[in-house]
C-alpha cells in the first residue's frame, strides 16, 4: 500500500513537471522565441558562475571539516616509517592537482559565462596556436616527471625486500574465508614450511609440515603484536581465494594470492599507546566510544590499529578484522614468553606427531631448563627453608632403575644449579604408583633414587649434600585410578632440606 | 557590422555540387526496409540500429542505477528496515522476528557486481559508442550506411542476447554472479567459494562472451566504414572529432576484447574442464583442490589488458561528442584540431601499455610497476592538452547554453575533477594506501562514469532532432542538468574523504572496524544524493520518451547551424540518408565565424582566395 502511494506521488510529480515544462516552453514561444531564449541564456550563464563559486567553496570547507578524520591529516599521520614518505607525496600531489583543479574549473565556468551568446558579438575565429599548445603540453610534462620521479623513489624503497642477515621480525599472515591466521616464527626466528595438502581444519589449520623442525616453535596468536621501531617482514598467503592484507594506519597493503606468496616490509614507529595519546588532543576523539554509554571510555581510549581485507573475497569480505598492537620492546619480550607453540600445545604426542617416539625435543629441553632455573631460583630467594621440586624430565626404563638417556639434560641442569648454590642440602625422593607389589615398589623407588644420586655425583655434586630415599607408593600426588594419575605419581623429586 | 551569412540552400547545393554514387538507381537497396519487422526490429539501417542500442542502453541504465540505489540504502541506512522492498527482492531480504528486513550480504555483492558489469559494458560501451558510432559514422562521413549493414544488425542482436542472458541470471535461486565486475578467480572460478559463482557466473561468462562478439562485429564495421566509405573530399584530416573518437574506440575494442575473451575461455575451462590456469594451492570447503600450477594473476593481466583500454573505449566517444557539441554551440572551431586528433591517438596507444596500474598491489613484481607508473602518468599529458583545448574553445565564443552544451561543459568539469585524482592513483607509492578504497570509487565514477554519461547526455540532447525529428524539452533538460551536476558531485566528492580515511570499497558494513565506522553521516548524505539523482534520471527518461511523440517538431533541417554532414540530410531520415547525390566535402568540420559567414558547412566549396580553416 505504502509502495502504491509512493508510486502515485512520484507519478504525480512527473506529470506536474511535464506540464510545467510544457507551459514554460510555450510561454517562451509566446513571449517571442529570440528574446526569451537570450534571457534564459543569460540566466543559465549566471547560474554557472554561482555554481562554480559554491562548488569551490564547498570543496575547500568540507575538506577542512573532515581533515582530522582522514589518514595523513590531523592525528592520523602514518604510524610507519615508509608511511610518512607516502603521506608526503600524497600532499605534494594534492597541492599541485588542487591548484590545477581550481584554475581550470574557474576558467571553464567563467568563460562559459563571459562568452555567453550575444547577438551583437561575433565569435572569434581562433583555431590553433602552436605556442599555446606547446606551453600546455610542456607544463604537464614537467610536473608529471617531477611526480613520477619522486613517487618511484618512495615506491622502490618501500617495496624492497629485506637483505640477507638484516635484523627483522618475520611473521606470516594467511587469509581465508573469512579471517586471518597469524603465525610467528618462535625462538628460532624462522617460519616453518607448510603445504596446503596437509591442512586439517581441526588439527592443522595452516598445513604446517611437522617434520620441519622450524615448525616446532611456531605459534599463532589471536592478535598481531609487534615491537615499535623494529623492521617487520610479513609473508602474505591465502588458503582459498584472493584476499588483501591491509593495515590502514601503517600504509601497508598487499594481495594474498593462493599459490603465490607475497610480502610487505615495514617498520612501525608508534606504539598503540602513543597513538592514543596523540588522538587524545583532538575534540573529535574526546567523545564516548559507544554512543549509548556516555560514561564509558572515550574514542581515543578504545583506539586500536586494525588489520582488514581489501580484496573482494566473498560474502564475509567486510568482517576480516584483527587487532594490531604495537608495544615497547620490553612488553613485546614479555608477550613472547607467554605464547605457546602450536605444535607443543596441540600436536605433541598425538598420532600426527612425527616425533611422538622421541621423549624430549630440543625445544622442550630448552624450555624445561628455563622453567627449572626459575623454579629453583625462586625457591632459593624466598624466605621458606625447604621446598620440593619435581624433576619432570627424569625418566627410567619401565620396571627398572636404569636411567633413560634423555634424563641427563634435567640432571645436568640440576647439577649446575646446585653448583650455583653450594650451601643447599637436599634429598632425592623416588616415588612409584600403586601398580604391583608394594615392597617391590618400595625397593624400586629406593634404587631409582640411588641411581639419580649416583648420576649427580658423577656430575660433581658432593655426596655430603644429598640423601637418596625411596618412598614406594606411599606418597601419591594424584589418584592411582587413572593412567594420568599414575603417571604423575611415578616421579623423582628434589626436596630442599636446608639452604 | 555586416550581416552574417546564416542560411544555405542545401538541396540546391547538393544537387549541384554533390557526388553521384548512383545509389538510388539500384532498387534492391530499399527492399529490406519494407514491413514493420524489417524496419523496426531486424533492421539493417544504421539509424534504427543506433536507436535500438540507445533504448536498450537506457533500459539497462535504469536497472543498473536502481541496483546502486538499493545497495546505497544498505550503506547509508544499515539500521533501517528494507522489508518494503521484499516484494521485489524476495528471499534476498531477510526478515527477523520483529519484521525488520535486512539485505543479505550475498545479494549486496551481487548488486555491486551487476551494477558494475551492466554500467561498464551494457550502458557505457554498447549504449554510448554503439549508439553514436552507428548514428554518426555514416552520416558525418557522407556514407549511405555502414560497410556491412548485416554485421551491424548482428552486432545489435548479439548484444541483445547477451542482455537477455544477463537479465535471466538476476532471477536464479543462487543469485547472479557476485564476485565483482572484474570477476577475479579463484572466487569466480570455484562454485564452492560463493553462491554467485555457480550458475550465476556461468551465465555471466556466456553473456559477456556474446557481448565480446557484438563489440567485434560492430568495431570491424566502424573501422571499415571510416576507412572506405568516406565521401568525396572527406580526407581523414577533415573528419569531425566525433568520427576520430569512434574510429580509435573501435580499434581499441578490436584489439583488446579478444584478449578478454581468451581470459574468459581459460576461466570457463577452469570452471568446467578441470584445468588450472588460474588455480593453485587452494584449500576450500574443507578439502584441498587437487589442481595446481596456475596463477590468479594471469587472469588479472588478461582482464586488465582489456579493462584499461575499456575505460578509454568508454571515455573517447564522450570526448568526441563533447568536442563537437562545444564547438557547435560556442560557434567557434574546436581549438587545436590536430592536437585533439593526436591526443586521441596517443591516449589510444598508451591505453595498451598501462594495464598493470590496476595491479600494483596484487603481487606482481614491484620492479615492473616502475614502467606502468611512467606510462600511466604520461597519459595525463594528452588528457591535459584536451582539457586546455576545450577551455580555449569556449574562450571568445558566442555560447548558447542549451541542455546539450551544458552537459558538454559539465563533461569537461567532471573530466578535470576525476582526471586529477588519477594522478594520485597512477603513482604506485600513493596507490599503496588508496588502492581499493573509496578514493578509487570516487575517481573512476567521476572520470569514466559521470563524465561519460555527461558526454552521452550532451550527444542525446544534441542529436535527438536527428534521431526523432523532434526536440527534447529544454526546461526538463535544464532541471536534469542542474540536478545531475550538483547531485553527481554530492555523491562522489565525499567519497574522496572516505577513501582518504582508508575505508575499503566493497564493504557490506563498516561497523566491525573502528577505523571505518565513523562516516555514517557522509554515507547517509551520499545515499540521499544518489536517490535524488536516480529520480532525476527518470525525469530524463520521461523527457526522452515523451518527446519522441510530443516534442517540439523540427522545422529546419539544420537547427543548430552546424557544419557537419548529418545536418544536410532531410528531417525525415530515409534509407540511404540523402535522397539524391551524397555531399562532396570541401573543407574541415569547424568553419564557424570564419570571414563573414556565421558557419560554413563542409559541403560548401571554397570561395576564391579562401584559406582552409585548419591553417
Amino acid at each position: 500500500m505504502l509502495g502504491l502511494i509512493i508510486f502515485g506521488i512520484i507519478a504525480m510529480i512527473a506529470v506536474i513537471i511535464v506540464q510545467l515544462s510544457k507551459v514554460s516552453d510555450l510561454a517562451s514561444a509566446i513571449k517571442g522565441e529570440e528574446t526569451s531564449k537570450l534571457r534564459a541564456n543569460n540566466r543559465t550563464a549566471f547560474w554557472l558562475v554561482i555554481f562554480m563559486v559554491v562548488f569551490l567553496v564547498f570543496c575547500v570547507v568540507s575538506a577542512l571539516y573532515y581533515k582530522n578524520s582522514m589518514l595523513g591529516y590531523g592525528p592520523h599521520g602514518a604510524a610507519s616509517s615508509h608511511g610518512v614518505e607516502l603521506d608526503g607525496i600524497f600532499n605534494t600531489t594534492l597541492i599541485i592537482t588542487g591548484i590545477v583543479f581550481v584554475i581550470t574549473q574557474i576558467l571553464l565556468f567563467w568563460f562559459s559565462y563571459k562568452y555567453r551568446e550575444d547577438k551583437n558579438r561575433k565569435a572569434t575565429f581562433f583555431a590553433h596556436s602552436t605556442q599555446l599548445e606547446l606551453v600546455w603540453t610542456g607544463i604537464p610534462v614537467i610536473v608529471m616527471t617531477y611526480l613520477v620521479v619522486k613517487g618511484l623513489f618512495v615506491w622502490n624503497a618501500t617495496m624492497a625486500d629485506v637483505k640477507p642477515g638484516e635484523n627483522v621480525i618475520d611473521i606470516e599472515a594467511t587469509g581465508y574465508q573469512f579471517a586471518w591466521d597469524i603465525r610467528y616464527p618462535g625462538a628460532d626466528g624462522k617460519i616453518g614450511t607448510k603445504n596446503f595438502r596437509l591442512i586439517d581444519l581441526a588439527t592443522n589449520p595452516l598445513g604446517q609440515d611437522w617434520s620441519d623442525p622450524k615448525n616446532i616453535d611456531d605459534f599463532m596468536p589471536t592478535e598481531i603484536v609487534l615491537p615499535v621501531n623494529q623492521k617487520v617482514r610479513v609473508g602474505i598467503n591465502s588458503k582459498d581465494v584472493l584476499h588483501n592484507f591491509y593495515l590502514p594506519h601503517f600504509r601497508v597493503k598487499m594481495d594474498a594470492v593462493p599459490g603465490l606468496p607475497t610480502y610487505f616490509v615495514f617498520t612501525p614507529t608508534m606504539t598503540t599507546d602513543d597513538y592514543r595519546q596523540r588522538l587524545k588532543d583532538y575534540p573529535e576523539y574526546q567523545v564516548p566510544a559507544d554512543d549509548t554509554d556516555p560514561e564509558g571510555p572515550q574514542r581515543w581510549e578504545t583506539f586500536d590499529y586494525e588489520l582488514a581485507c581489501a580484496e573482494l573475497c566473498g560474502k564475509g569480505h567486510y568482517s576480516m578484522r584483527k587487532v594490531v598492537r604495537i608495544v615497547s620492546q620490553e612488553e613485546y619480550d614479555l608477550w613472547l614468553q607467554q605464547q605457546s607453540s602450536y605444535y607443543l600445545t596441540n600436536i605433541r604426542g598425538t598420532d600426527v606427531d612425527p616425533f611422538r617416539d622421541d621423549k624430549l625435543l630440543g625445544i622442550e629441553i630448552e624450555q624445561r631448563k628455563e622453567e627449572l632455573t626459575t623454579q629453583f631460583t625462586e625457591l632459593m630467594e624466598s624466605d621458606v627453608e625447604s621446598g620440593v621440586i619435581n624433576l619432570e624430565n627424569v625418566f627410567f626404563e619401565s620396571g627398572s632403575s636404569a636411567l633413560d638417556d634423555v634424563s641427563q639434560y634435567e640432571l645436568e641442569n640440576v647439577a649446575n644449579l646446585l653448583k650455583k648454590y653450594p650451601n643447599v642440602n637436599f634429598e632425592l625422593s623416588g616415588h612409584t604408583d600403586s601398580q604391583g607389589d608394594e615392597s617391590a615398589n618400595l625397593s624400586l623407588s629406593q634404587s631409582r633414587a640411588d641411581q639419580v644420586a649416583s648420576f649427580l655425583r658423577g656430575l660433581g655434586t658432593s655426596s655430603d649434600r644429598m640423601k637418596a630415599k625411596g618412598y614406594g607408593e606411599s606418597a601419591p600426588v594424584e589418584s592411582n585410578d587413572t593412567a594420568e594419575g599414575r603417571q604423575a605419581n611415578r616421579r623423582t623429586e628434589l626436596k630442599i632440606i636446608s639452604k | 557590422m555586416a550581416e552574417l551569412i546564416t542560411t544555405y540552400d542545401t538541396d540546391v547545393i547538393l544537387a549541384d555540387q554533390g557526388y553521384d554514387d548512383h545509389f538510388h538507381e539500384h532498387h534492391h537497396g530499399d527492399k529490406y526496409q519494407t514491413g514493420f519487422i524489417h524496419h523496426y526490429i531486424f533492421s539493417m539501417d544504421h539509424k534504427i540500429i543506433a536507436r535500438q542500442f540507445l533504448i536498450t542502453g537506457i533500459f539497462w541504465a535504469i536497472i543498473g542505477a536502481a541496483m546502486s540505489v538499493i545497495f546505497r540504502l544498505q550503506l547509508g541506512f544499515p539500521e533501517e528496515s528494507m522489508a518494503w522492498i521484499k516484494p521485489l527482492l524476495g528471499k534476498w531480504i531477510v526478515l527477523d522476528e520483529a519484521g525488520i528486513g535486512t539485505l543479505a550480504p550475498e545479494f549486496y555483492y551481487a548488486l555491486v557486481t551487476m551494477h558494475g558489469t551492466i554500467l561498464v559494458f551494457f550502458v557505457l560501451t554498447a549504449g554510448l559508442s554503439g549508439t553514436f558510432s552507428n548514428l554518426l559514422i555514416p552520416l558525418q562521413i557522407g556514407a549511405r550506411d555502414m560497410a556491412s549493414p548485416f554485421l551491424n544488425m548482428l552486432s545489435y542482436w548479439f548484444f541483445f542476447t547477451a542482455g537477455v542472458i544477463m537479465f535471466y541470471s538476476l532471477f536464479l535461486s543462487t543469485g547472479p554472479f557476485s564476485g565483482g565486475w572484474t570477476a577475479y578467480p579463484p572466487l569466480s572460478a570455484l562454485p564452492q567459494a560463493s553462491t554467485g559463482s555457480g550458475t550465476g557466473m556461468t551465465l555471466w561468462l556466456v553473456s559477456l562472451t556474446l557481448f565480446v562478439v557484438s563489440v567485434l562485429l560492430g568495431g570491424i564495421n566502424y573501422i571499415t566504414t571510416v576507412l572506405n566509405l568516406r565521401t568525396q573530399g572527406m580526407t581523414m584530416w577533415r573528419m569531425p572529432l566525433t568520427i576520430w573518437a569512434f574510429f580509435v574506440t573501435a580499434i581499441l575494442g578490436l584489439l583488446s576484447f579478444p584478449v578478454l575473451a581468451s581470459g574468459f575461455f581459460m576461466l570457463i575451462m577452469d570452471r568446467s574442464l578441470g584445468t588450472s590456469f588460474f588455480l593453485s594451492d587452494i584449500f576450500i570447503e574443507g578439502a584441498a583442490l587437487d589442481r595446481v600450477g596456475g596463477t590468479p594473476i594471469l587472469y588479472q593481466h588478461l582482464f586488465w589488458f582489456l579493462g584499461h583500454p575499456e575505460v578509454y573505449i568508454i571515455i573517447l566517444p564522450a570526448m568526441g561528442i563533447a568536442s563537437e557539441v562545444l564547438s557547435v554551440h560556442a560557434r567557434k572551431p574546436i581549438f587545436g584540431y590536430k592536437a585533439m586528433v593526436l591526443s586521441i591517438l596517443a591516449i589510444g596507444f598508451l591505453s595498451f601499455i598501462v594495464w598493470a596500474h590496476h595491479m600494483f598491489m596484487s603481487g606482481v613484481n614491484p620492479f615492473i610497476s616502475n614502467f606502468f607508473v611512467i606510462f600511466t602518468l604520461i597519459i595525463a599529458v594528452p588528457s591535459a592538452v584536451k582539457v586546455f583545448n576545450w577551455i580555449t574553445t569556449l574562450w571568445g565564443g558566442n555560447i548558447r547554453l542549451n541542455s546539450a552544451m551544458l552537459f558538454a561543459i559539465g563533461f569537461v568539469s567532471m573530466f578535470i575533477s576525476g582526471g586529477l585524482t588519477g594522478i594520485f592513483l597512477g603513482n604506485s607509492a600513493i596507490d599503496i594506501q588508496l588502492h581499493d578504497t573509496y578514493f578509487v570509487v570516487a575517481h573512476f565514477h567521476i572520470v569514466m562514469g559521470i563524465a561519460a554519461f555527461f558526454g552521452m547526455f550532451a550527444g542525446i540532447y544534441h542529436w535527438y532532432p536527428k534521431m526523432f525529428g523532434r526536440f527534447m524539452s529544454e526546461t526538463m533538460g535544464k532541471i536534469h542538468f542542474w540536478g545531475t551536476l550538483i547531485g553527481a558531485y554530492a555523491i562522489f566528492w565525499p567519497m574522496h574523504y572516505i577513501g582518504m580515511a582508508g575505508v575499503p570499497r566493497r564493504y557490506y558494513s563498516f561497523d566491525g572496524f573502528d577505523a571505518f565506522r565513523h562516516f555514517g553521516d557522509l554515507n547517509k548524505f551520499i545515499t540521499i544524493a544518489a536517490a535524488i539523482v536516480f529520480m532525476l534520471q527518470l525525469l530524463f527518461v520521461l523527457n526522452f520518451f515523451y518527446s519522441i511523440w510530443k516534442g517540439k517538431k523540427m522545422t529546419n533541417r539544420n537547427p543548430w547551424e552546424a557544419t557537419t554532414l548529418e545536418w544536410s540530410t532531410p528531417i525525415e531520415g530515409i534509407h540511404g540518408n540523402w535522397p539524391g547525390k551524397i555531399p562532396s566535402v570541401h573543407r574541415w568540420a569547424y568553419d564557424y565565424n570564419k570571414d563573414e559567414r556565421e558557419y560554413v558547412p563542409q559541403y560548401i566549396p571554397m570561395v576564391e582566395g579562401e584559406e582552409a580553416g585548419d591553417h
